[in-house]
């Protein structure tokens, strides 16, 4: 049965009187007991691909997600086509129609799994692990990831619902916001190019392009397998054999230019006639395997990273009452993804976020957190670490992850020691050589 | 199931839950299934238990039937916004304490509002669960309610609001179709409550609304996880188990009123494509007269929306194009007689008229023609694959127990969903199609686009922070 949570979430947090608080519970020892993480498998295949398997055998059932090196900052100019690409793979494939695709999906309770980001490009499959149901499932992917049509027709008609999606982002303040802010951060890096695109790129777009963009990312040397579920090793081979042995090995898709740092604060303001202001401040921020991942991953969870637990909802929401949401975040890409801080709150009260905002990353750039914050912040990420790989889909996105930005195969068994390994020095001198509030780009979003 | 079941349940317990209190017996689990096993503690407050050994994790909820359908007009929003003040601390536990000391301990919390519930949870290390159960017995019936952290924190309720409904043309146009589709009943008016209602609402009201709903004769705990059920209930009576018991107001039934003829609005707000949604006064599993008909809805809508196979993709998507994307949806899961709804956005160009008409003719496809075995069977074995794909979040298995209950539903109506689903017939679809899907019964929504004034992008080098602000 479905569940249709018509609902909000709430939830808070404050610091600061933690250690009280755990004194009086007799918990001044945190220790959370902690499951071995589990064990990741990985070979190549013979056409270069590299495979990631977790077995988990619990429920009856598989999740297959191919990553490839083809996110939209493979578009070359022509924004959406990676995501249009992605999106026509299913639209028909070794000349059956979308429709028969979908339907040998879903008469065996498979759920396809498709989409693209800035880095990457993903399809998978999850199934039931009878093989009247997988094998049938397994097949139906192949095809629809080795053999697609990119029928005239479906072309036609995605590139128009790509077009519709253009003016969707444009009724929406938070869109808005975050694709002016990409487009100020990254400037000629391809990580500027709107992901769905653009009206102007839509009209430019071809066929050819969409087929040429496949042929050359669509390939095992630049595709990364990651498998969880109830089947044997020999098994995931012969799934990860049966997917892409005719896949052509083609090339690893080059290197990405690196992301040039910002020289100058930049401020973008949009006149748009909602009742709040949507806020961006932020910069370039860090990639996948950074020497400074674990400790910009630690400094920012006081900071805006930990929801009710962080500085800025203390101050903003709970002292305030300025925003519903307001955080910050790194998101770690292949080359530097960005550091964002965001937040909405009605048009009167701009002025006034913006300069807290300010302040808050002033003051924390300058002293860093407080050794009570850095205790609470140490005990949340590590104790919370089992609740990281609790499921199937969890694992799933993990290993991708893993696997495509090609970390260590130990990472979720290190994952505890190095955030432990981070220290307030640390920290410190991270974020005075990472975040430079005198150079951060501002977008403001509302009523002007 | 009958409303009427639904209310003399609520009666029926708190009567038992009095005799319980005189004479303290030992609950026995009143279940043998493997799944659930439930309890009742004196003072009438269920346990739920799922043991769920995969990770060393659990999860636990508190559900209270209480949300906006409890509602009356004037304080909408109220069961919200007191979920928000539940993280404002008891003496025992100040302001953000709660929360403070989950996280510390590797929790994640969070809680919910619906429209028939309200729901505080916990994600956390599976030897954490006494924590969590300490922290919610307290705040059940402790709750300080300060009037200062009222008054700032229903001012970040309407900036939720603000968020969620005012800046986003499609959720308002949804809210309005909502409020003109239902008459009398509860289900008009928003969770999170008109703006108006916030802007008056106050501490006293919110106090009252805490009095009257929260206390443990009205509440249901749901724990999933890598626990004991026979330990949990043992940490269930040692941290609720005391707490007084209140006398819980039965609500009168707000059955809605009988509908004359389909009922229609037209939302103008600044955006840039229509969006049409249509409502079909629908029972649901509380109020239905033949149980089979709330299944055979849900296979219908399954028929037109169940994957990228069925109906609506199938033919308004991709054969006619003129929906650029097009969904149904029907919950049999609620207190009150609800909506069969269609939802879609017209292709570029395509006039709402010209998708309700196209809407509206698969409707009447359903009405008229038998849906063929093969396309059945492809609804039911997404169905099957559903609930085993379920077992992968323990969040999920929870959440729908505590439902079931908090509806005042059996939650063995979960493990008889599969089955039920199963005996659906083609002829009982068509039935429920001719007998519920009627024009009668209709509601229908457009957001008509006004053009967005100014989008004007200023950009410039800006002064360093501190100063960049003064634009």
């Amino acid at each position: 049965m479905t569940i249709n949570i018509v609902s909000s979430l709430n939830g808070r947090f404050m610091p600061g009187r933690l250690m009280q608080c755990l004194a009086v519970l007799g918990l001044m020892v945190i220790s959370v007991a902690i499951n071995a993480a589990p064990q990741i498998q990985t070979w190549q295949t013979e056409n270069g691909a590299k495979v990631l398997f977790v077995p988990a055998t619990e429920i009856p059932m598989l999740d297959v997600r191919i990553v490839f090196d083809a996110g939209s900052a493979r578009d070359h100019g022509l924004s959406g086509l990676a995501v249009l690409t992605n999106g026509l793979l299913a639209e028909g494939a070794a000349g059956k129609t979308a429709q028969q695709i979908a339907e040998e999906f879903e008469s065996v309770g498979a759920q396809i799994d498709n989409d693209a980001l800035r880095d990457m490009a993903l399809i998978g499959v999850r199934s039931l692990t009878e093989s009247r149901y997988l094998t049938p499932a397994i097949e139906t992917l192949k095809q629809v990831l080795t053999q697609p049509d990119f029928p005239d027709e479906a072309y036609q008609r995605e590139l128009n619902r790509m077009k519709v999606a253009v003016k969707a982002q444009q009724q929406s303040p938070a869109a808005l916001a975050s694709e002016a802010f990409y487009k100020a951060v990254y400037g000629d890096h391809p990580y500027a190019s709107p992901v769905s695109g653009t009206e102007e790129s839509l009209e430019r777009m071809t066929l050819d392009a969409v087929r040429a963009f496949y042929k050359k990312y669509y390939v095992a040397s630049n595709a990364t397998v990651a498998i969880v579920g109830n089947v044997e090793r020999w098994q995931a081979e012969e799934i990860v054999k049966a997917l892409l042995s005719t896949l052509p090995a083609g090339e690893k898709a080059p290197a990405l230019l690196p992301v040039e740092p910002l020289t100058e604060a930049k401020q973008i303001i949009i006149d748009y006639p909602s009742t709040q202001t949507h806020i961006y401040v932020g910069q370039t921020g860090i990639k996948r395997g950074d020497d400074d991942y674990f400790t910009l991953y630690v400094a920012n969870h006081p900071f805006g990273g930990s929801g009710f637990a962080s500085r800025l909802v203390e101050v903003i929401r709970e002292q305030k009452g300025l925003a519903y949401s307001v955080s910050s975040y790194f998101l770690p890409m292949r080359e530097a993804g960005p550091f964002i801080m965001s937040m909405q709150t009605k048009t009167e009260q701009t002025e006034q976020a913006l300069a807290l905002l300010d302040q808050e990353l002033i003051k924390y750039v300058n002293s860093g957190p407080e050794k009570d914050e850095l205790a609470a912040s140490m005990s949340n990420i590590t104790g919370s670490f089992p609740l990281n790989i609790d499921s199937n889909s969890k694992l799933l996105n993990y290993i991708a992850m893993i696997g495509f930005y090609d970390l260590p195969t130990d990472y979720l068994d290190n994952f505890i020691g190095n955030m432990k390994a981070v220290d307030v020095k640390k920290i410190n001198a991270a974020l005075k050589r990472r975040i430079h509030p005198e150079r951060m780009v501002t977008v403001i979003v509302g009523k002007q | 199931m009958k409303m009427k079941s639904i209310i003399s349940l609520v009666f029926v317990s708190t009567m038992v839950l009095a005799w319980l209190l005189y004479f303290d017996t030992e609950p026995v689990p009143e279940t043998t299934d493997e799944a659930v096993q439930s309890y009742q503690l004196s003072n009438g407050m269920k346990v739920l238990v799922i043991e769920n050994h995969r990770a060393p994790v659990v999860v636990s909820q508190v559900w209270y039937k209480v949300g906006s359908s409890y509602e009356h007009d004037g304080i909408t929003g109220i069961s919200h916004v007191l979920e928000h003040m539940m993280f404002k601390g008891t003496e025992e536990h100040p302001a953000g304490e709660f929360s403070e000391i989950i996280a510390a301990n590797g929790g994640e919390e969070n809680a919910f509002t619906g429209q028939d519930y309200t729901a505080y949870f916990q994600k956390i290390a599976n030897d954490r669960l006494e924590l969590c159960l300490e922290l919610e017995a307290d705040r059940m019936r402790n709750l300080t309610l300060d009037e200062k952290e009222f008054l700032k924190e229903v001012e970040v309720v309407k900036e939720e609001r603000r968020l969620r409904t005012e800046d986003k043309p499609t959720a308002l146009t949804y809210e309005r179709f909502n409020a003109v589709a239902f008459t009398n009943s509860p289900y008009r008016r928003p969770i999170i409550g008109w703006m108006e209602d916030l802007d008056t609402l106050t501490i006293d009201d919110v106090r009252k609304w805490y009095k009257t709903w929260y206390a443990p004769n009205n509440a249901t705990l749901v724990v999933a996880g890598d626990v004991m059920a026979e330990e949990v209930y043992r940490l269930a009576k040692q941290y609720f188990g005391q707490l007084p018991t209140s006398e819980i107001e039965v609500l009168k039934p707000r059955r809605e009123a009988k509908q004359y003829g389909t009922q229609r609005l037209t939302v103008e707000v600044p955006a840039k494509i229509p969006y049409l949604v249509m409502g079909y006064k629908t029972p649901v599993l509380t109020n239905v007269e033949e149980e089979w008909e709330v299944y055979a809805l849900e296979v219908l809508a399954g028929l037109l929306d169940g994957g990228s196979s069925a109906r609506l993709t199938n033919n308004l998507v991709r054969g006619q194009h003129i929906a650029d994307s097009a969904s149904a949806s029907y919950g049999m899961t609620a207190k009150h007689e609800t909506l069969f709804v269609l939802s879609a956005v017209p292709s570029d160009g395509v006039a709402t008229d010209v998708l309700e008409f196209a809407l509206r003719e698969q409707i009447d496809t359903l009405k008229t023609q038998l849906p063929d075995e093969k396309e059945l069977d492809r609804v039911k074995a997404q169905v099957v694959a559903s609930q085993v794909y379920q077992q992968d979040s323990t969040f999920y298995q929870a959440m729908e127990v505590g439902m079931l209950d908090t509806i005042g539903l059996p939650w063995q109506v979960k493990d008889e969903y599969v089955e039920n689903i199963m005996a659906v017939t083609a002829e009982q679809v068509q039935q429920v199609a001719k007998k519920y899907l009627v024009d009668e019964q209709l509601t229908v929504a457009v957001l008509d686009p006004l053009p967005i004034e100014n989008t004007t992008t200023t950009s410039r080098a800006a002064p360093a922070a501190g100063g960049r602000h003064d634009y």
